[in-house]
């Protein structure tokens, strides 16, 4: 992956050449390479490298034949040789070999809707000189960001905020934005937790010209009505399910650099391991997190893949004390509050990563969400089991299946019914599955200020918009599909693929590739019967099936754990500066919380007495405002051209071993 | 402190993290009213074993003797009768 960012005048004006020097230096954590341009009149293109594919002759921005179509791009494009055949077939020329070069050929045959023919991860921003006309596509799942700004005079755009911040868009919270943090855990996109910043959804396009701002929707996720789904025998989708996973893992080792893989224990990246080695004779490189507490540790698991596979495997050491540090630096690249710490530790990987020597690993990300894997598809269902004889005493026991540590049947009963009724009375409202969630999340919001919480109670409902936001198929999918799209929109580009993907990988100039959001294998999944992903009560059913017999049985039938990171434990016995920004001076300063209450959250914490997730979640979202407040709002630094100091490969505090 | 400002403090401390005496009603449901969930019920449980030093069994852990601050109230009461007829047979 690399940065792009960009400029354009609206009114026709020049573009300085200084402003787009001072763009590219703040996001050249994501390209160390190189950095290219392209100025001319009211059009400015800046781009970052991180060379991967063509390495001495991939420089952008590239052009076409005749100079009139200018491209600069952040990403992949896998597919990229067999368009350039068909493209040279057709009678384009190349002057490189690189991805990047078949988008401006691609553009100058299919306008706009070139962006179909696309299998990657993309943000492209590409000039018409002719038509004076910008256009914006972004990946359809959300892997590479893109964000921009617009007013009357000019559209300013950038892989990361930090980009059109540097070119003097003002920055300013936005109220609503950090709201839907403390409710979905990110906010929806277009909103950005900045005032008048958007980000480019997933799967959308955006043009800019003297006319205007036009964007528009090119792909989304998408399921049959109830009922009509794929219709074959099982073995035979299941085949159908590895060979096309498996090609997704073949066009994501197209690479002129090493590609490694990252490996959690889990199901997901375990089979994206086993594919990876079937493709080559070269020892495979994995990278590991291992935790010093038992309940987030993977360690055994990701040895049992290790010895299984005979991968090359280097495991990082992540204390509490180190996530506690580093916490003030990940959010200076996560641009938004975070739940949760666990993005800290994928920074530290992706700096260990590099500093083993790579710059590309897949990852298993998107998995639970194509092929049904989380816990909370399970929750649903069996609270609408539950929902059809709402006095049962016995169908919420099924809750247990789900969650062992819940002791339904004696002091649990009432918090139960309390928290997993939530909305059990209206199965049929677009976010039953999402409600228990989402009410446990928004009971953060009780730390807000009382000024906060009234200016909140006067917005329009957030779900409203939500809802207003939804397909109009949507009602007709069965229910596990619509969590499963409420899921792919939200969590997974707004927290998974940004805060805890994309910035922390490119925080150490690492680019990640997700074959399981390979487009192709997301549409087959979602044409699949539902009873194929989640059959019963056991998760992604099919890939499992698929995977039978190439993995080790105790990977295939090992509980679900998902990733987890210490959150408040990490700082009981590491107390970092930045806890100095929940002080009451600095709380009522900076206007989001009651200093009151967080000064008994914060007593409560250190003295190592909050264990719940309610009380982690308060505090990690409080404590990472305060320091996004602190970085981006109250001391906004004029950003400098640090290649240096934002890397932190060679300077990463955690214990390395090598397995 | 007697039993009832004790709780009563706790309760708000750590759970409605105020020191607003008029957040907590006595018969307020602490579970329907999601100021206590089932990590929280835990914390709430070693509170009371520590400070009153008693212990409380599972089948005591019901909402008729814990989800609310009279119902605590009472429970204890309860149970240090208990300990002192003990105490005395």
């Amino acid at each position: 992956m690399c940065a792009i960012t960009g400029v354009l005048n609206l009114l026709g004006a020049p573009v300085a050449a200084p402003r787009l020097i001072d763009m590219v230096a703040s996001v050249r954590h994501r390209g160390p390479d190189d950095t290219g341009f392209h100025v001319q009149g009211p059009i400015g293109l800046g781009h970052a490298r991180l060379a991967v594919i063509d390495l001495a002759g991939g420089a952008q921005p590239i052009h076409n034949e005749a100079h009139t179509v200018w491209v600069v791009f952040n990403g992949e494009i896998f597919n990229y040789l067999e368009l350039r055949a068909e493209l040279e077939a057709r009678g384009h020329t190349f002057y490189t070999q690189s991805d990047t070069e078949v988008l401006v050929h691609l553009y100058e045959d299919y306008g706009r809707d070139f962006v179909q023919r696309l299998n990657g991860q993309f943000a492209i921003a590409l000039w018409d000189a002719g038509a004076r006309r910008l256009l914006l596509v972004r990946d359809r799942v959300g892997i590479a960001p893109l964000f921009y700004y617009a007013n009357p005079a000019e559209l300013v755009f950038g892989s990361e905020i930090k980009a059109l911040l540097a070119a003097g868009v003002p920055a300013r919270p936005h109220l609503a934005a950090i709201d839907q943090i403390f409710t979905w855990w990110a906010p929806l996109a277009p909103d950005t937790a900045f005032e008048g910043i958007h980000e480019l959804p997933p799967g959308e396009w955006l043009e800019a010209d003297a006319r205007g701002v036009r964007t528009g929707k090119y792909w989304d996720f998408d399921y049959p009505a109830s009922g009509n789904y794929t219709a074959a025998p099982e073995a035979a989708l299941a085949d159908q399910l590895r060979s096309l996973l498996d090609d997704a893992v073949h066009i994501r080792l197209r690479a002129d650099v090493p590609v490694g893989a990252y490996l959690s224990g889990g199901l997901d990246s375990s089979v994206i391991a086993s594919l990876i080695n079937q493709h080559t004779d070269v020892k495979l490189c994995t990278f590991s997190i291992g935790f010093a507490s038992a309940g987030l540790d993977e360690t055994p698991y990701q040895q049992a893949v290790v010895d299984d596979l005979g991968t090359q495997h280097a495991r990082m050491d992540c204390e509490g004390g180190t996530i506690a540090d580093a916490l003030a630096d990940t959010i200076w690249h996560t641009e938004i509050p975070v739940l949760r710490t666990a993005p800290v530790p994928m920074r530290l990987l992706s700096g260990f990563a590099r500093a083993n020597g790579f710059r590309v690993v897949l990852t298993g990300e998107g998995s639970d969400e194509v092929f049904g894997g989380y816990d909370i598809f399970k929750e649903a269902k069996v609270r609408r089991f539950w929902a059809a004889r709402p006095d049962s005493a016995w169908r919420p026991l099924l809750l247990r299946r789900l969650y062992p540590y819940l002791d339904i049947t004696r002091r649990g009963q009432g918090y139960v019914r309390s928290f997993f009724g939530q909305g059990l009375g209206d199965v049929e409202a677009f976010a039953f599955s999402h409600l228990p969630r989402w009410h446990t999340t928004a009971l953060c919001k009780q730390f807000f200020a009382a000024d906060v919480q009234s200016a909140l109670a006067a917005l329009p409902p957030m779900d409203v918009r939500l809802a207003a936001s939804l397909p109009t198929g949507f009602t007709r999918w069965h229910p596990l599909n619509r969590a499963q799209y409420l899921e792919s929109k939200l969590l997974l580009p707004g927290y998974l693929l940004s805060s805890q993907g994309d910035r922390m990988l490119m925080a150490n100039g690492v680019e990640g590739r997700f074959p399981y959001l390979d487009h192709r294998v997301i549409e087959f999944a979602a044409a699949l019967p539902p009873r194929l992903k989640l059959r019963v009560l056991r998760e992604k059913y099919l890939l499992k099936r698929a995977m039978a017999g190439r993995l080790p049985a105790a990977v295939l039938t090992r509980p679900k754990q998902p990733y987890r990171a210490p959150d408040i434990a990490a700082f009981v016995a590491a107390r970092p500066d930045c806890l100095d920004l929940m002080s009451p001076a600095t709380l009522r300063d900076y206007g989001y919380f009651d200093a009151v209450k967080v000064g008994h959250l914060v007593r409560k914490a250190l003295s190592g007495r909050a264990v719940g997730q309610r009380d982690n979640m308060a505090f990690i979202g409080i404590l990472t405002t305060q320091i996004w407040h602190h970085r981006f709002i109250a001391n906004p630094v004029r950003l400098q051209y640090r290649v240096d100091s934002s890397m932190s490969q060679g300077t990463t505090p955690c214990r390395l071993n090598h397995a | 402190m007697s039993v009832e400002p004790r709780v009563r403090q706790f309760l708000l401390n750590n759970y409605l993290f105020t020191d607003d005496d008029a957040a907590l009603g006595n018969d307020d449901s602490l579970l329907q009213k999601g100021i206590v969930d089932s990590t929280g019920m835990m914390e709430l449980i070693a509170f009371l074993e520590e400070q009153f030093a008693i212990r409380i069994d599972d089948d005591e852990m019901v909402p008729d003797n814990l989800d609310s601050v009279n119902n605590i109230v009472a429970f204890l009461a309860r149970k240090s009768t208990t300990r002192s007829a003990r105490a005395g047979a």
